[in-house]
């Protein structure tokens, strides 16, 4: 038996495991995929069969790389299995190992070694897609379908980005704002790469609900990625590299809240403290950052600062993000802050918490296997018909759009961010 | 490649026929705490591709072993013989209701909770209860005969069961029983096959019988200091006129290990603790529910709560349904035992437990359906200690022992699959044994289906341990 691979597969945490199945159901790729090796018990038992020296790191690859990440499968098990750190200890052995799929390594050497590293990254993304739309290369390339030659599907996506703010837009932005004195409160913005390239305007409403809210808002300026897109990749150095850098950054001050509006980044961002040994500076601090991570539609609820004055006649369906809802184990507010909206009809979907299949970079290198989880979502989603359906997360809101294009149903359905229906129904402040 | 597998591919499409390790490795374990490795996993999705595979398999001499959602707790769906596992898991999920004539067709892989809630959707139900039935497929329900909680007043899976449309050994499709509520054409083979753990045929499609879901439900908690005490109070009550739809018992082990795991506001401090429910038309359940205390406070019970609200009384079953995962916490491997004795002998039976616990120095806790003298004594070791593994070894052996010495058998639910098949001897006697191999000879001449359960192979013991 191989005693370093077993330390380094969360070995021991794989005999919580006691294989009762009671997690199949909710997993969305047993669902889809139709076999055991793609489902939570069958991948817990893998890595314990690697661990074992009974099958090899190539033979745990596909299964991994094919976990969605969604962690539906934690929130049903009756024994509290930590299937989070067993698939991140696979996820670290398998990019170890090299040897990972083609259109993986392709992705990630392309986000991680170019990208990722360089500190005006999350402009830079934005920038090139607004000069992509702005300089009419948009149009000519969809006519002609050009993007469609690209690997990886970018296409699909494309197609579907909002419109992007002018760089001058971007950079006119302060550090700092305040409109009530004294603030209820002082919020520190956390403001996600995708969300801030792909949907500045959704991250500028964010800003404008807090403020109305009657909260101070910050933006830390060395604050940097959240690092999830790394750790779900395997790079642990990297992904602790950054945690330590966003810790840094939002010490600088003492906040009430350190607010973000993505739930896949506010999942990362609450786990900083399993990065580090207990007992350690790294660790305290860490806990501390940790504890005032909240989800933007928590600290509107909390500060119930808003009133809404406009009605918004829709029928909507709430997609929550797994990682809101799994991982930060937020499943109210957002519910209740759509319920405050006059004129809004809510209908719960079947299954709401099956993942859209969107998972971070899921959906680039899995292209196929995301679309046959996301088709089942929006089978979902029509058995409601609703003219909107509502995300708190930027890939699923990028997923979803996808998936109401692929139900040819742009017409009559829209993907929107929480956040935008919020301001949609023209807030104000109560007091 | 094997030719047989060559051929298997001809006859079922090639992405249901899995060879790679990841996937045999998959297929190689149950909710028990073996495994083996088969050397294909077959998933049919029509009764005609269950036929083909098996008469290829006749024709090879290559062992089958049908799986639905592998909780079995006993060992049985493991290929202990490799060959193929037979998932029957992918088998198209249908769900027919004949809400008028109270039945329903299914097929083997549906969900045993959805049979129920559809049908709820027409004030019936399906009774049999299992706790895993959100998870287990009809067909494993089918094959186990399993049971759950509302056992005590409905029965268990083989009551329910009308008709069966089975897949013979040999690869014929034959239909047992039909569609009525009374049959006597011959021979049940209906009831042959239910509880025959896939060694008699694979189950693809049966006809189930329905019952009106009743108009209410009433929970009553009762704590006791003594374990006895307990035992008598729930005799008392099953011959005072009332039968309860459920009668859950737990020892002060698993109550405990349900505080500390999920806190439900459980009392730790008492010996014993027996949730009830009630089902029936409201004013019914006022007046069971009086007589119900009476009697336990005749009986000398600590304390008798009632929830006041729907959510407090879910809170309780809750608890309950926790007691499996909550005694894992004590140690990491969990030995499941349901030997089942007659409903007196439960303070009997307890007090052996207690004995095997100290001469083996082992952690027994008991919880389980008392109301039905189903107990689920659990011993809680670490399958990696060796030396602890053979007391245990040990332990359970005697358990079986003192069972049959009370009076009952080795398993009231969950099966004899591999782990059981040392005892069942003891148990049915040498010609009460043979009797059964020869019916299982006579329906699998071949004997390629779901070779190594129920009977126990030449000088075959009890082995937990791996050296
Ligand atoms: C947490 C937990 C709680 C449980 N609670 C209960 C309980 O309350 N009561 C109870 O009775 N059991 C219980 N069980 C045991 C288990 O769930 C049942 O035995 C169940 O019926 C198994 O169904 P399955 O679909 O998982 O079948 P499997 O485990 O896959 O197979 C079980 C047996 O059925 C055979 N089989 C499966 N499908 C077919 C088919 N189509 N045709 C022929 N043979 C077939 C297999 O060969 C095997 O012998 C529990 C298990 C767990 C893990
Ligand atoms: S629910 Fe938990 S314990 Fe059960 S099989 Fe899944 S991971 Fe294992
Ligand atoms: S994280 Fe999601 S996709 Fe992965 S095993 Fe769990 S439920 Fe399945």
């Amino acid at each position: 038996m191989n005693s370093l691979l077993q330390e380094q597969l969360s070995y021991d945490k794989t005999f919580d495991c006691v294989q009762c199945g009671y997690c199949l159901p909710a997993c969305p790729t047993y669902e889809t995929m139709e076999r055991e090796t793609h489902s939570p018990r069958g991948r817990i038992n893998l890595v314990k069969m690697v661990a074992e020296g009974k099958a090899s790191v190539e033979d745990l690859k596909e299964p991994i790389e094919k976990c969605l990440g969604c962690m539906a499968c934690t929130t049903v098990c009756p024994t509290n299995v930590q299937y989070g750190e067993i698939l991140e200890s696979a996820k670290h052995v398998i990019d170890e190992h090299e040897g990972k799929s083609r259109p993986r390594k392709l992705v990630e050497n392309f986000m991680f070694q170019r990208f990722f590293p360089s500190t005006a990254w999350m402009d830079s993304l934005g920038h090139a897609t607004w000069l992509y739309q702005s300089s009419g290369l948009k149009k000519v390339s969809q006519r002609f379908g050009l993007t469609k030659r690209a690997p990886l599907h970018i296409h699909e996506f494309e197609a579907v980005l909002p419109e992007m703010p002018s760089p001058k837009r971007r950079k006119s932005r302060a550090g700092r704002y305040v409109r009530k004195r004294p603030a209820t409160a002082k919020v520190a913005f956390f403001k996600g790469c995708i969300m801030d390239s792909v949907f500045y305007e959704t991250n500028q409403n964010t800003m404008e609900l807090l403020l109305r809210s009657g909260a101070e808002v910050v933006f830390p300026d060395q604050q940097t990625c959240c690092g999830a897109l790394h750790a779900h990749s395997g790079k642990v150095d990297a992904s602790v590299e950054l945690a330590k850098r966003n810790i840094e950054a939002f010490e600088e001050e003492s906040f009430d809240y350190i607010v973000n509006n993505a739930g896949g980044c506010g999942a990362r961002l609450i786990e900083y403290p399993h990065l580090f040994e207990k007992g350690t500076d790294w660790h305290s601090r860490a806990s501390a950052f940790a504890a005032n991570v909240k989800d933007i539609s928590e600290v509107l609820v909390d500060l119930d600062g808003l009133r809404f004055e406009q009605s918004v006649p829709r029928t909507v369906t709430y997609q929550p993000s797994c990682h809101l809802r799994n991982v930060q184990k937020v499943t109210d507010a957002p519910v209740a802050l759509l319920e405050k909206v006059p004129g809004l009809t809510l209908k719960q979907m079947d299954r709401p918490e099956f993942c859209c299949g969107s998972a971070g970079i899921y959906n680039i290198v899995n292209y196929e296997e995301a679309m046959d989880v996301l088709d089942v979502k929006m089978q979902d989603v029509c058995g409601v018909d609703p003219d909107g359906i509502v995300t708190s997360n930027p890939g699923c809101l990028l997923q979803m759009k996808l998936g109401v294009v692929r139900e040819g149903a742009g017409d009559r359905m829209e993907a929107v961010h929480l956040v935008d229906v919020l301001m949609e129904a023209d807030p104000q402040p109560k007091t | 490649m094997d030719e047989w597998i060559e051929e298997l591919r001809r006859i079922i499409p090639e992405k249901r026929v899995l060879t790679d390790l990841a996937d045999r490795h998959s297929y190689s374990f149950d909710a028990s705490f073996d495994e083996h490795l088969p050397d294909v996993v077959v998933q049919p999705k029509t009764k005609q591709e269950t036929a083909d595979v098996l008469k290829l398999a006749n024709r090879y001499r290559i062992p089958v072993h049908p799986r639905g959602s592998g909780t079995c707790l006993s060992g049985g769906p493991l290929p202990v013989h490799g060959g193929i596992v037979l998932d029957m898991s992918q088998y198209p999920a249908e769900i027919h209701l004949r809400p008028r004539d109270l039945t329903v067709d299914v097929t083997p892989s549906v969900l045993t909770a959805n049979i129920n809630k559809a049908a709820e959707e027409h004030g019936l139900m399906y009774a049999p209860d299992p706790s895993s039935a959100h998870v287990a497929t009809i067909g494993g329900n089918l094959a186990e005969n399993s049971g759950g909680p509302r056992g005590l007043k409905y029965g268990v899976t083989k009551d329910h069961v009308l008709g069966l449309e089975v897949v013979t050994p040999e690869g014929e499709i034959i239909r047992t029983g039909g569609r009525t509520i009374k049959n006597v054409t011959g021979i049940d083979l209906t009831k042959l096959i239910v509880g025959s753990e896939g060694i008699l045929g694979v189950i693809v499609g049966a006809t189930l019988k329905l019952m009106p879901k009743p108009p209410a439900v009433q929970t009553l908690m009762v704590t006791f200091d003594e374990v006895r005490k307990a035992g008598e109070a729930i005799s008392q009550t099953l011959t005072s006129g009332i039968l309860p739809s459920k009668m859950e018992f737990m020892d002060q082990a698993c109550v405990t290990a349900v505080e500390k795991f999920q806190p439900a506001g459980l009392p730790v401090d008492a010996a014993a603790v027996i949730i009830i429910e009630l089902d029936g038309h409201p004013e019914t359940l006022k007046v069971e529910k009086r007589l119900i205390e009476e009697i336990m406070e005749d009986m000398g019970a600590l304390d008798v709560i009632i929830p006041k609200t729907n959510e407090e009384a879910a809170k309780l079953w809750h608890a309950r349904k926790q007691v499996s995962p909550a005694i894992a916490k004590i140690k990491p491997t969990k030995v499941s035992e349901d030997a089942t004795v007659p409903r007196s002998k439960i303070p009997d039976f307890m007090d052996r437990l207690q004995i095997i616990k100290e001469k083996y120095d082992v952690e027994v806790v008991a919880f389980g359906h008392a109301g039905d003298g189903n107990l689920h004594p659990n011993v809680l070791c670490d399958k990696r200690d060796v030396e602890e593994m053979k007391r245990v070894e040990k332990a359970v052996e005697e358990m079986f022992e003192a069972a049959l010495e009370l009076g009952g058998t080795l398993s009231g639910e969950h099966g004899i699959g591999t782990m059981k098949a040392p005892f069942m001897e003891l148990e049915l006697g040498e010609v009460g044994l043979d009797m059964m191999k020869r019916i299982k000879e006579s329906w699998d001449p071949n004997g390629i289906l779901n070779p190594g359960k129920v009977f126990p192979e030449k000088g075959q013991k009890l082995v937990l341990h791996h050296e």
